[in-house]
C-alpha cells in the first residue's frame, strides 16, 4: 500500500521532481548558519517500531516550518528528541550551527527551543500566571505575582494572544489553555516554537487567530514548527512543509512548489478518497428530545441557556460551535454526568432528566466523551477491562458476581477484529495503543452495547486520514441501521460530510438548526460568532422564549 | 521581560558546573521492578547497621542474633507465624482500600475496635458452646472494625473529607476507649490492678495448632488473602474497585457508583483488620487488655507497600515482619534495645518508597554550560 520512497509517488511525476528540486536547492543554498536548528540523520528506536529512520530536518529563521504526516509517522517522536523529551539513538542536532545534546526540555529551553505538547502540561488549580513561571529558576525567592501577571498579559497582548493571566486553568477552554501553553514558552525565551497539532483541539476561529499570531511570531524572527496532518493548514500557514512518512523523511517543499494533492500522496503514499458512503435518510421517531435545559458550568455560570433539540433515529444532528459554547456540558446532561437545573431530556418519551449515568447507559445511550483516554477509557488497564467497562454487569461478561474471563477476552477478540484494531495483545494496556486504535476500540465498545441514541464528542479529533474515515463509517453505519447520533464536532468539513441536521451553538444557546439542504457555510460561521440565528431554526426560537 | 528571563539562563548556563538532574527512566524493566523490594531491604539493613556500629554494638552480630532468634529455632519461627497472624490480615485489610486509592491508616483503630466487640461477645456469653461463641465474636469482630472504618468512609463518600486524618485520628479514639474499659469498667477485680478484663471462658478460645501457640487466626487471615485476591481478579466488585482505583473519571462515565463504593471498601478493608483484633484476643490473649496491638496496624502500611499491594506477597512479607518483631524481642535478651525492629520496620517503608521513586525515575550527574544555550552532559550512571 505504501510505496517506499518519494520516487514511487504515483501522482505528479513533475510536482514530485520539484519537490526533490527544493529540497536540494534549499540544502545547497543555507548550508550555513541560516539554519536555527538542524536535525542529522536522527534515528529512534522503540521496542519492535522504528520511529525516526534518520531523519534530517532544518528549520530557517523566521519560518513557519510544517511538519506533515499521518499519524505514527514519526513527526511526534522527531519533535520530541528536539524538544529533549527523548534521546535519539543515531543522528545530532545543532542548533545555530552548534552540535548540542537535548538531555531534558530544560536544555532545550536553555537553546530557545520550546514545544506546546497535544496534551498540555499545566496545573489545573494554578492561574495562568503560575502556570507561567512555574518551575523557572527566576525569581528565585520573593515571587511578585503582581508583576508577573502583568508581563504575561503584556507578552500575550502582543503577540495577539488574548488570556486573563489571573484566570484558574481549570477555569478555561481547550483554546484558552494552549495560549497559555505558547505565552510558557515565550515567556522562556524560546524563539523556536514546536506546536504539536495545535488545531487539532482549536474551533476555525480559534485556529485562524492562531495563525495570526504565527504570524506575528515570524515576522519577530521566532521559527515555529508545526507538526500537523492537515493540508489545507500547510498551505494557509507554511512556508515550507517536510513531509514524513513511516519514520522517514519523504520531502521538503516550499509551499510555493506544494499542492494539496501532492502532499496527501507523499504523506500517505497512495491516492486519497475521501468520499463518505451514499447517504440514506429515512429518519425514524424522535429517539431524544431536550427541551429548554440549562445547566450550570464548571464555573458555577449558565453554560447552557433553555437549549431545545431533538434527534430522530436513522438521523445524524451536528453540533457545531465555538469551543466552550456549550457543547461539552450538553454531551454530560444528555448522559447524566451533569446535572440539569431546569428543562428535560426525554429519550424515547421516558424522562432521563437528571438520571444516574449507569440509569440513562441502560436504557441505551452511547457516549464517546470528548477526553477518550481520561474519560472513555482506563489507560493502565488491559484491552480486555477496558472493553467490558460497561458490559461487565450483565451476561455474557458477567456469572452472577463474577467476572467470566474467557467471555469477557471473546468480545474482545470480537470487537478487536470486527474493527480492525492494531493491538500487540489483549492484555496490553490501552495507553500503549495509537490514538487511532483506542478511538476504534471505544467506538467499538460503544457500538457493541446496541444504543439507540450515541453522543459523539470529537469522535475523529486527532486522528489521521485512515483512522478518522473509518470512524465515519461506522458512524453512518450505525445512522443507517436506525441509531440516533448526536454529533459534537470542531470539524466544519465532517460536519458537513455527516450531518443530516446540524445545529449550531453560541453561548450556552442553540442559535439554529440547518438541515443538509440548506447548509450554508457562511451563515453557520455567522451563527457561530453569535450574530445571526436561523430564521428556518426548529426549537432555537422556543428555547429563546423560555429564558 | 523575555529578554530578560532568556539572559538569566544563558548566564547560568555559560558557567560550566555540575548538577544533578532527576529525570523519568522510559521505560521500566521488570527485572528492576522485581529487584526494588529486595532492594530496599538491602539498603535498609545496612543503614540499622550504620547506626547500630554507631552506638557501639557490631552489627553482623545483631543481625546474626536476630536472624537466630526469628527464623533460627522451632520456637522462633512459631512466634513469627504468631506475630505474622494480625499483620496478614490488617494489611490485606488496608490493601484492599489502597488498591482504590483510600488511604486507610486507621487499620490499628479498627484492630482494637474488632478486639473490644469481640471480647464484649466473649465476656457478655461465656456460657455459650464454642461453636458458637467463636463464630459471634468472629462477626462482632469483623462489624465493629467494618464500622469504625464506616466513621471515616461516610464523610469522605459524601463531601470529600480527606481519610487520611480521620481514619489516624480515629486510631486514638479507639484505643483510649480499650484503655478506658481495661483500666475502669472491664479491669479484673483480682487481676492485681493489671489493666486487663478478666480470663475469657475456654469456648472463647480459638483452636491452636498442636501445644504451639499458633491460632486458627492464620487460617483467617490466609483465606483472606485469597478471597480478596479472587475478589479482585475475578468479580465484578473487584473490577470496579481497580477501575477506580485507576481512572474515576472512568468509572463515573461507566456508571459506577464511587461514593457506594468508597463506602463499601472501607467497611471491608476494616471489618477484615477487625478480624485481626479478634484472633488476638481470642487466640494469644484470651482476654482483653492494654496495648493489644503493638501498632500492626501501622506495620501493615509498610507491608502493604513492600509486597506492592499484592495479596501473595503480602502473606511473605507479613511473615518477614512477624519475624522483624520477634527477633526484635530476640536481641532484648542481650541488652540490645527491641525498638531496633521498629526502626528497621521504620526506614524499610523509607526504602521501599525510595526503591519505588528510582525504579521509576534515574538520577544523573551532568555537566551544564557549554556555550550559549547548549548543553552537554556526561552520564554517571
Amino acid at each position: 500500500m505504501l510505496s517506499g520512497s518519494s520516487t514511487g509517488v504515483s501522482v505528479d511525476a513533475g510536482a514530485g521532481t520539484a519537490a526533490a528540486a527544493a529540497a536540494n536547492a534549499g540544502v545547497d543554498a543555507d548550508a550555513d548558519a541560516a539554519y536555527v536548528v538542524e536535525m542529522r540523520d536522527i534515528t529512534k528506536r522503540f521496542p519492535g517500531v522504528l520511529a525516526n529512520d534518520r531523519i534530517s530536518f532544518q528549520v530557517r529563521a523566521g519560518e513557519v516550518h510544517a511538519l506533515l504526516g499521518e499519524n505514527g509517522a514519526g513527526k511526534s517522536t522527531l519533535m520530541n528528541i528536539l524538544s529533549g523529551l527523548y534521546r535519539p539513538d543515531g543522528g545530532e542536532i545543532l542548533v545555530r550551527g552548534r552540535r548540542v545534546h537535548l538531555g531534558s526540555p530544560r536544555h532545550a529551553i536553555a537553546a530557545g527551543i520550546g514545544m506546546v505538547h497535544q496534551h498540555f502540561r499545566l496545573v489545573q488549580s494554578f492561574t495562568v500566571a503560575q502556570n507561567v513561571t512555574l518551575g523557572m529558576s527566576k525569581p528565585r525567592f520573593v515571587l511578585n505575582m503582581r508583576a508577573i501577571e502583568d508581563d504575561v498579559a503584556r507578552l500575550s497582548s502582543s503577540y495577539g494572544l488574548q488570556t486573563d493571566p489571573r484566570a484558574k486553568i481549570w477555569q478555561l477552554s481547550v483554546g484558552e489553555q494552549q495560549r497559555v501553553e505558547i505565552v510558557k514558552m515565550l515567556y522562556r525565551g524560546a524563539d523556536v516554537l514546536i506546536l504539536d497539532e495545535p488545531t487539532a483541539v482549536l474551533t476555525p476561529q480559534e485556529a485562524r487567530d492562531l495563525f495570526t499570531t504565527l504570524n506575528r511570531m515570524k515576522q519577530a524572527g521566532r521559527s515555529i514548527i508545526f507538526i500537523t496532518h492537515k493540508l489545507d493548514e500547510v498551505m494557509e500557514v507554511a512556508d515550507r512543509v517536510t513531509v514524513l512518512r513511516d519514520g522517514r523523511a519523504i520531502a521538503t517543499l516550499d509551499r510555493k512548489d506544494a499542492t494539496p494533492g501532492l502532499l496527501a500522496s507523499l504523506m500517505v503514499g497512495r491516492e486519497v478518497g475521501g468520499a463518505v458512503p451514499g447517504k440514506k435518510a429515512a429518519c425514524g421517531d424522535c429517539v431524544l428530545r431536550i427541551s429548554s435545559v440549562s445547566a450550570l458550568g464548571d464555573r458555577g455560570t449558565l453554560s447552557l441557556r433553555s437549549v431545545s433539540l431533538e434527534v430522530a433515529a436513522g438521523e445524524i444532528v451536528g453540533i457545531a460551535g465555538v469551543a466552550g459554547n456549550g457543547q461539552r456540558e450538553l454531551a454530560e446532561v444528555i448522559t447524566g454526568l451533569r446535572r440539569v437545573q431546569e428543562g428535560r431530556i426525554l429519550l424515547r418519551g421516558a424522562d432521563i432528566t437528571n438520571r444516574t449515568p449507569l440509569e440513562i447507559i441502560r436504557c441505551g445511550v452511547g457516549h464517546i466523551p470528548e477526553d477518550r483516554l481520561g474519560t472513555g477509557m482506563v489507560p493502565n488497564l488491559s484491552i480486555v477491562d477496558n472493553v467490558i467497562l460497561k458490559s461487565y454487569r450483565s451476561r455474557p461478561v458477567a456469572r452472577g458476581p463474577f467476572i467470566h474471563a474467557k467471555a469477557a477476552r471473546e468480545h474482545a477478540d470480537n470487537l478487536v477484529r470486527r474493527f480492525q484494531v492494531k493491538a500487540a495483545g489483549l492484555d496490553r494496556p490501552i495507553r500503549l495503543l495509537s490514538g487511532g486504535n483506542s478511538q476504534k476500540l471505544l467506538l467499538a465498545r460503544e457500538i457493541s452495547a446496541n444504543p439507540g441514541l450515541l453522543v459523539a464528542v470529537h469522535p475523529t479529533r486527532g486522528l489521521d486520514i485512515g483512522a478518522a474515515e473509518a470512524i465515519h463509517h461506522v458512524l453512518i453505519e450505525q445512522r443507517n441501521r436506525g441509531v440516533a447520533i448526536l454529533l459534537i464536532s470542531e470539524d466544519l468539513e465532517e460536519l458537513a460530510a455527516l450531518a443530516d441536521r446540524v445545529a449550531v451553538m453560541f453561548a450556552g444557546r442553540v442559535m439554529g438548526v440547518l438541515r443538509r439542504d440548506e447548509w450554508d457555510i457562511e451563515r453557520i460561521g455567522l451563527m457561530m460568532a453569535g450574530s445571526a440565528t436561523a430564521d428556518t431554526g426548529h426549537g432555537a426560537d422556543k428555547g429563546d422564549r423560555v429564558s | 521581560m523575555t529578554d530578560d528571563a532568556r539572559k538569566v539562563t544563558v548566564g547560568a548556563a555559560a558557567r560550566p558546573r555540575w548538577s544533578i538532574r532527576v529525570e523519568k527512566r522510559p521505560e521500566i524493566s521488570p527485572f528492576w521492578r522485581a529487584m526494588a523490594p529486595v532492594a530496599s531491604i538491602v539498603m535498609a539493613l545496612v543503614f540499622g547497621g550504620v547506626f547500630l556500629q554507631l552506638t557501639g554494638y557490631d552489627p553482623f552480630e545483631v543481625y546474626s542474633l536476630m536472624f537466630k532468634g526469628a527464623f533460627g529455632s522451632r520456637y522462633g519461627l512459631i512466634e513469627t507465624v504468631v506475630k505474622a497472624t494480625p499483620i496478614l490480615l490488617a494489611t490485606i485489610g488496608v490493601s484492599v482500600a489502597f488498591r482504590m486509592l483510600l488511604w486507610n491508616i486507621g487499620a490499628e483503630g479498627q484492630i482494637y475496635m474488632g478486639a473490644f466487640a469481640a471480647s464484649w461477645v466473649a465476656l457478655s456469653f461465656p456460657d455459650w458452646p464454642p461453636l458458637m461463641l467463636i463464630p459471634a465474636m468472629f462477626i462482632a469482630g469483623a462489624v465493629a472494625g467494618g464500622l469504625w472504618a464506616l466513621l471515616p468512609a461516610l464523610p469522605r463518600a459524601i463531601w470529600g473529607v480527606n481519610e487520611i486524618i480521620t481514619t489516624l485520628m480515629l486510631n486514638y479514639v479507639a484505643i483510649y476507649w480499650v484503655d478506658y474499659l481495661v483500666y475502669g469498667p472491664w479491669k479484673d477485680p483480682k487481676g492485681f490492678n493489671f489493666p486487663l478484663t478478666p480470663q475469657f471462658s475456654q469456648a472463647a478460645w480459638l483452636p491452636c495448632l498442636g501445644t504451639t501457640r499458633i491460632h486458627l487466626g492464620l487460617t483467617f487471615g490466609l483465606a483472606a488473602a485469597v478471597a480478596v485476591s479472587i475478589m479482585l481478579s475475578r468479580t465484578r466488585w473487584g473490577y470496579e474497585i481497580r477501575v477506580i482505583g485507576e481512572n474515576p473519571a472512568a468509572a463515573r462515565y461507566a456508571g459506577m457508583d464511587i461514593p457506594r463504593n468508597i463506602v463499601l471498601v472501607m467497611l471491608l478493608s476494616g471489618a477484615i483488620a477487625g478480624i485481626a483484633g479478634m484472633g488476638e484476643v481470642a487466640g494469644i490473649t484470651h482476654r482483653l487488655q492494654h496495648g493489644i496491638s503493638p501498632g500492626y496496624g501501622y506495620t501493615a502500611i509498610i507491608v502493604a507497600w513492600l509486597a506492592k499491594l499484592n495479596p501473595a506477597g503480602i502473606v511473605i512479607a507479613s511473615f518477614l515482619f512477624g519475624g522483624l518483631l520477634v527477633a526484635g524481642y530476640a536481641v532484648q535478651i542481650f541488652g540490645i534495645p527491641a525498638d531496633i525492629a521498629t526502626m528497621l520496620q521504620g526506614s524499610l517503608l523509607f526504602f521501599v518508597l525510595g526503591g519505588e521513586a528510582l525504579a521509576r525515575y534515574r538520577v544523573r550527574f551532568v555537566r551544564v554550560g557549554v556555550g550559549k544555550g547548549a548543553v552537554s552532559q556526561a552520564e554517571a550512571k
